[in-house]
């Protein structure tokens, strides 16, 4: 029997439930393809997420994860994105600082009109990503199978 | 100082202005002093003063200052950006402290004094520029700048920035103190590097949480790490990701926090130099958002409890790293 050694990454995208899950949601309906790899989680706001989320995804088997907001002025409760990008610069500073691929972790902006940059963004992380291969610097032993 | 500290202590407490004193009392060996509440002018005998008493005073302020009547307090320059820091969180009633600064030139770091040869410490004295080690196999001078802690070398003020009243001459900040120098090192390192620094220096955290409870600025009743869902409460890290991230989340819940005050990296008993997370953070929140030092004056919002419409999109992180 063969074995399928091909490498498929498993990426978090945490998007915001205003602007970004309805940008993943118009990309659909547009049927713009994106890769499968993407799990989606929404979030109430991009500033809903702790770092330690961010690290318990990579804990729990991510090998990239990115955060879709809304586009920085436009958010639902006004200033939750504003939030939201001075905490992830810090975090991915802090990343980066320690060794950690700085590919792997990214913000992007996704209105809910922007279905087709939604699947562009996701198609462009996941290709970076296959690249970059295995998370293996922040991964959790005892999480894999 | 230990006299007159003694006597202005025992003043206050017997004219009704203070009802206890929070100083430090000798610990199981001379160069471990360690925080104390005196309640009564006569316990003041077991006061005790020098060039060790090293440790940050302010977060027993927050147990303290919920009792009746004042405590009076001796804080050091660094001890005081602490103090204004929980001022500001609103964790301390600055109507129930009466705060003594200290004039501070730096404190001795024990190991230091091991390396340079001397054993069996009885006593230490500042004479100048030089320390005096009092030891069982006899006197020992050394320069006091190659003793001071990490964190004293690279001070970054001898300003005592809340007081009620000083003993000595208050000092100045000191903005060219080269406190960012390793971490700049080490972001001039590749990531490889980087990680193979990291992995050597944090595989030897055994989790004490040592640096979370001496922390000012780690004051939550209920810690993050102490909920047993999160996996990693109350026990070793098990594997490298726990020790990335228990420093992670530690560092980043004190971003913006942060004084630097460095107890953290002076009571890790395995040499961690956990500084360097802190100084990461707030290198790079004063070249994100402004300069900012915590604490050093109350009320003022911290960078990640604030924003402005133009700040920096995440991805300067990246050009920074291409820039390099």
């Amino acid at each position: 029997m063969q074995i399928n050694n091909e490498f498929k990454p498993k990426i978090v995208a945490f998007c915001c439930n205003w602007c970004s899950y309805a940008g993943a949601d118009l990309a659909g309906t547009n049927r713009a393809n994106y890769p499968a790899d993407v799990k989606i989680i929404r979030v109430p706001c991009s500033c809903r997420v702790n770092p330690m989320f961010i690290l318990r995804a990579f804990q729990r088997g991510a090998d990239g994860v990115i955060l879709c907001g809304c586009h920085p002025g436009d958010c639902h409760y006004t200033t939750g994105n504003y939030y939201a990008r001075r905490r992830m610069t810090m975090l991915f500073s802090m990343l980066s600082y320690l060794g950690i691929e700085k590919e792997r972790t990214r913000v992007e902006w996704v209105s809910a009109a922007e279905g087709a940059k939604f699947a562009a963004t996701m198609n462009e992380f996941v290709e970076t990503i296959t690249n970059l291969g295995e998370n293996k610097r922040l991964e959790d032993l005892r999480c894999k199978k | 100082m230990q006299e007159v500290m003694v006597k202005r202590a025992s003043e206050l407490m017997k004219d009704g202005t203070v009802s206890r004193v929070l100083g430090w009392k000798n610990g199981e060996f001379v160069y471990d002093p360690t925080p104390a509440v005196f309640e009564s002018a006569e316990a003041l005998s077991a006061f005790v003063y020098n060039d060790f008493c090293a440790s940050n005073l302010s977060k027993y302020l927050i147990a303290l200052s919920k009792k009746n009547g004042k405590t009076l307090v001796f804080l050091k320059p660094c001890d005081s950006y602490s103090f204004n820091q929980l001022l500001t969180e609103h964790r301390i009633d600055r109507e129930k402290i009466y705060i003594i600064g200290l004039e501070c030139s730096g404190k001795v770091d024990e190991a230091k004094l091991r390396e340079a040869g001397c054993e069996g410490i009885l006593s230490v004295k500042t004479e100048g520029e030089d320390i005096v080690v009092d030891t069982l196999y006899g006197e020992k001078t050394l320069p006091k700048a190659d003793c001071l802690g990490e964190r004293c070398i690279t001070c970054k003020s001898r300003k005592v920035v809340a007081f009620d009243e000083m003993i000595g001459e208050n000092g100045e900040v000191n903005s060219e103190c080269g406190r960012f120098d390793q971490v700049a090192a080490l972001e001039a390192m590749t990531p490889d590097e980087r990680y193979e620094f990291w992995r050597g220096e944090l595989s030897r955290c055994i989790r004490c949480n040592a640096c979370r409870n001496i922390c000012p600025a780690c004051s939550c009743e209920n810690c993050v790490f102490d909920n047993p869902k999160s996996g990693i409460s109350q026990k070793a890290a098990a594997d490298t990701f726990e020790e990335n991230m228990f420093h992670i989340i530690r560092a980043f819940h004190v971003a913006g926090r942060c004084t630097d005050c460095g107890e953290c990296s002076r009571v890790c008993p395995q040499q961690i130099p956990l500084h360097l997370l802190n100084r990461k953070f707030i290198k790079d929140m004063n070249e994100c958002y402004g300069e900012y030092q915590a604490g050093a004056e109350a009320g003022s919002r911290a960078p990640l409890v604030n924003y402005t419409l133009d700040d920096c999109e995440p991805s300067v992180v990246y050009e920074r790293e291409a820039s390099k």
